[in-house]
């Protein structure tokens, strides 16, 4: 509850400030509308952002749950065998190398317009984090888990799937914020480059009229929707992973 | 299964330039404590480690042979408990004692409830669905008692495993230790020679480099003895001296 009161504060008072500056500078709705006049905007216009928020937040969903697994499917490649630490691990790294933003053009080419090329654009974003989190976490077993399961001669599979596994789940989590917080961006990258349809598309559409208002109802759809991602999953996580105790 | 004699002849062990010990011969006695005592870095626990197989080949040098009697494999033999609990942060008191069973994907109804009781017997009956962060560490290195009883192998290593707890919770658990492990081939590796002279059948200290080991000290009396006997005490003097002295020399 204070958490949700400290946001409110945060976000009352970052539109106070804005309303301010619009007032200041008398500053025309074309160059920077108010946020009176964005909600307004945004409540006239809510059939029109609701029915270009659906295809966004599929391919955002999509994006994040194929990102993920695929993500953690390497770090499991990883973990169990050698050649693929050798060989795998500098094509994550350049995977992250190569600008998402330079090569999504391309996968529009390559996938076409419509939901693939967002959904792998986010796919792409997400699964180093994923990856590397995870693979971290499973690397860094205790050294005294895997001494005492040595010498109770467990297998291979048992040590990966009863040790390994859930002792990198703290580290999986943090992954998979992270990717909960930039699948969004994924799929508005994917939009702007090539797309009918979408919360992107709908920015750039409004940004070409000049309707800087509804450019902003929609940047703050899509901040509402990251938030709204974000906060989910975390919810999810802490659930699963009880034992991850808070520290500060 | 009865528990063997093991017998190490001829072992050395050495890391990168340093030879921690060789040409040692030790033996421990079938169905009895015996206690490692030694100045810290000594190799105490790289011997006991050599005997539980957790020594990585990579960085060492090992040449030992190892003998039991009856003849038994003894990796397969050998349950461990280290210094550090070791407990799964996300598995339950009892899912914890059971975790050999689990590992071995044999548990079953019959292990769960001779976990029970004996989680009950060393009181953590109304503990079992806990999780290991709501535990202290003296109830916390009974559970890795427990799970190191399930295990039923004749022979125990146990590397400090008392040494990070309160005086009062270790001489329990030393009671507990020398209650429930008296049928077994037990090594105790501990920098506390009360403890030694307390819980052990038989002592001996390692002291030097490369390392060697005294002659044993034999205690009179059952184990686990008491701590107010003046004989213990004075005991525990001779060896305090005995391990000052191995430390100046090293």
């Amino acid at each position: 509850m204070k958490f949700l009161l400290r946001l409110f504060i945060i976000g009352f008072s970052l539109l106070l400030l804005w309303q301010g500056i619009v007032w200041l500078f008398k500053l025309p709705p074309y160059i920077l509308p108010s946020p009176i006049l964005v909600f307004k905007t945004w409540y006239l216009q809510s059939g029109l952002i609701w029915q270009q928020t659906k295809p966004t937040l599929l391919e955002t969903l999509l994006g994040l749950v194929f990102g993920s697994l695929s993500g953690m499917c390497a770090a499991l490649l990883l973990i169990s065998f050698k050649p693929a630490r050798l060989w795998l691990l500098p094509v994550l790294v350049i995977s992250q190398a190569i600008p998402t933003f330079a090569i999504a053009p391309l996968l529009v080419v390559w996938f076409g317009y419509g939901l693939a090329s967002k959904v792998i654009t986010a796919m792409i974003m997400i699964f180093f984090p994923v990856s590397t989190a995870f693979y971290d976490g499973l690397r860094r077993t205790k050294p005294e888990w895997l001494a005492l399961a040595k010498t109770m001669n467990a297998s291979r599979f048992a040590v990966l799937t009863q040790i390994r596994i859930p002792a990198a789940l703290p580290n999986l989590a943090s992954g998979l914020r992270m990717a909960a917080a930039i699948a969004p961006i994924g799929a508005i990258i994917g939009e702007w480059v090539g797309s009918s349809q979408g919360l992107g598309f709908l920015m750039l559409n409004a940004n070409g009229r000049m309707e800087i208002n509804l450019m902003f109802a929609a940047l703050f759809t899509i901040t509402a929707l990251t938030l709204i991602l974000y906060y989910s999953v975390d919810w999810l996580l802490k659930r699963a992973i009880p034992w991850q105790k808070e520290q500060n | 299964m009865q528990a063997p004699t093991i017998q190490l002849t001829n072992g050395a062990l050495h890391f990168a330039n340093e030879t921690i010990f060789e040409n040692l011969h030790f033996t421990l006695p079938a169905a009895s404590f015996t206690c490692l005592l030694g100045p810290s870095g000594v190799g105490k626990s790289s011997l006991l480690r050599l005997l539980a197989n957790l020594i990585d080949e990579k960085n060492a040098y090992i040449s030992a042979d190892i003998s039991t009697e009856p003849q038994i494999n003894l990796q397969e033999n050998i349950a461990y408990m280290a210094q550090s609990d070791a407990l799964m942060p996300w598995l339950t008191v009892l899912q914890n004692a059971m975790l050999g069973a689990r590992l071995a994907h044999k548990a079953n109804k019959q292990q769960r409830s001779a976990a029970i009781d004996l989680l009950k017997k060393v009181g953590l009956e109304n503990h079992l669905e806990k999780y290991p962060d709501e535990l202290s560490g003296g109830m916390r290195q009974r559970v890795a008692l427990v799970r190191t009883l399930l295990q039923d192998k004749p022979v125990v290593l146990m590397d400090e495993s008392f040494s990070a707890l309160d005086a009062i919770t270790r001489l329990e658990l030393q009671n507990l230790a020398a209650e429930l492990l008296a049928d077994k081939t037990v090594l105790l590796v501990t920098h506390d020679p009360l403890e030694a002279l307390r819980i052990g059948d038989q002592i001996y200290v390692l002291s030097g480099q490369p390392a060697k080991l005294s002659e044993p000290i034999v205690p009179a009396g059952a184990i686990p003895r008491s701590t107010t006997d003046a004989a213990l005490l004075r005991m525990q003097g001779e060896l305090l001296q005995q391990l000052k002295n191995a430390k100046t020399i090293a």
